[in-house]
């Protein structure tokens, strides 16, 4: 009976899982980095420009409903921008897993009480 | 030589008209059933053997599954497990449509805005319908942020309501835009490589390897983009169900 292939399993399964943490935080870093970061600027535009899209197509079709062009698609037009700041900013702070204003203000006043209370 | 956007032509082949409406089956169906199919068959035939100890195929389908289940598990909680049949679809539909796209010659479903819009349409009305079927009208209090003053809803309220529209034309536009534009740049550089390689040696070699990186770049960019797609739409779930 020669050398099983189980008997220094756990010597190499510890080598291996040690391997696999030095390459996840030293190697691969850099072009995911950069990748996220290019993924990021491509996703603000899309969602700054959809923000006025929607406005726009929204207000368009209120004023072909009430006959008001074209006053209700320049207001539109206006809240769609805001809207589409507001997507943005959302998407830049992280906080874009969150619809509503209050969501996310209440998401950010929890991290930083969280983060005040560890500060103590 | 073909202009750059002759490759997201959709030609009819089997030319079909029902109540006046062109349902034609054209060649992006027939995109998306070579895609169902191969996806059925990757996902089928790969687990048939029902190893402990997963081959090459298998161990491929197993990390297809652990990936989207962690995704899901990550970003919407364990109650998101019994939408994962649909999320996974989702992926791997997105996923198939991208890398069938970057074998020469074939068409790329998910070029299409009317396809990509959509997977994000049915995504963003069934996210809808889930958050209003677990919340009732109680749903509706997220478009109004706590605590402001009422008089403020009057604007409030529709910068939130577009806000919310906004997310299937940015889900599909974000897709179908790097897919369209990641495909018109292979054909235009495989242009410069045949126009300036025709005529002298040195300078085709240089968009030839520029297209060799920009290849590499669109099979990254193809997985990416369904990786994106199906974790935002992960987002909006998350959303729906935890809007507390």
């Amino acid at each position: 009976m020669t050398k099983s292939p189980f008997d220094d399993l756990e010597s190499r399964l510890v080598a291996a899982r040690a391997r696999e943490t030095q390459e996840g935080s030293s190697q691969k870093r850099p072009p995911r980095e950069s990748m996220r970061g290019l993924a990021m600027g491509m996703r603000l535009a899309v969602e700054f420009a959809s923000g006025i899209a929607i406005g726009a197509g929204i207000g368009w079709g209120l004023d072909l409903w009430l006959g008001s062009r074209p006053w209700l698609m320049v207001v539109f037009l206006f809240l769609g921008g805001v809207a589409g700041v507001l997507n943005a900013y959302r998407a830049a702070k992280g906080m874009a897993q969150t619809v509503g204003f209050g969501q996310a203000q209440r998401q950010h006043d929890a991290q930083q009480r969280e983060a005040h209370s560890e500060d103590r | 030589m073909h202009s750059p956007m002759e490759q997201f032509a959709i030609k009819p082949i089997i030319p079909l008209e029902i109540g006046g409406i062109n349902v034609s089956f054209t060649n992006s169906a027939v995109m998306m059933v070579i895609a169902v199919i191969a996806i059925t068959l990757f996902l089928t035939l790969s687990v048939r053997s029902r190893a402990l100890v997963p081959g090459r195929w298998q161990s491929l389908a197993e990390l297809c599954y652990e990936f989207v289940a962690g995704m899901l598990r990550d970003n919407v909680g364990s109650e998101g497990r019994k939408y994962f049949p649909f999320i996974f679809t989702l992926f791997m539909f997105v996923l198939f449509g991208n890398l069938l796209g970057m074998i020469p010659g074939s068409f790329t479903f998910t070029s299409h805005i009317v396809v990509t819009f959509a997977l994000a349409l049915v995504v963003f009305l069934g996210v809808t319908v889930i958050g209003f079927a677990r919340h009732g009208l109680h749903f509706l209090r997220m478009f109004f942020p706590h605590g402001a003053p009422l008089a403020t809803a009057v604007i409030l309220v529709p910068i939130e309501l577009i806000s919310y529209f906004s997310r299937p034309v940015s889900l599909s536009v974000r897709l179908f835009a790097n897919m369209t534009v990641g495909h018109i740049i292979l054909k235009v550089m495989g242009g410069f490589v045949v126009s300036l390689g025709a005529f002298y040696l040195i300078p085709g070699v240089v968009p030839f390897a520029f297209l060799v990186g920009v290849t590499l770049l669109e099979f990254l960019i193809a997985l990416l983009q369904a990786y994106i797609f199906t974790i935002l739409s992960c987002i909006y779930l998350h959303d729906a169900i935890h809007m507390h």
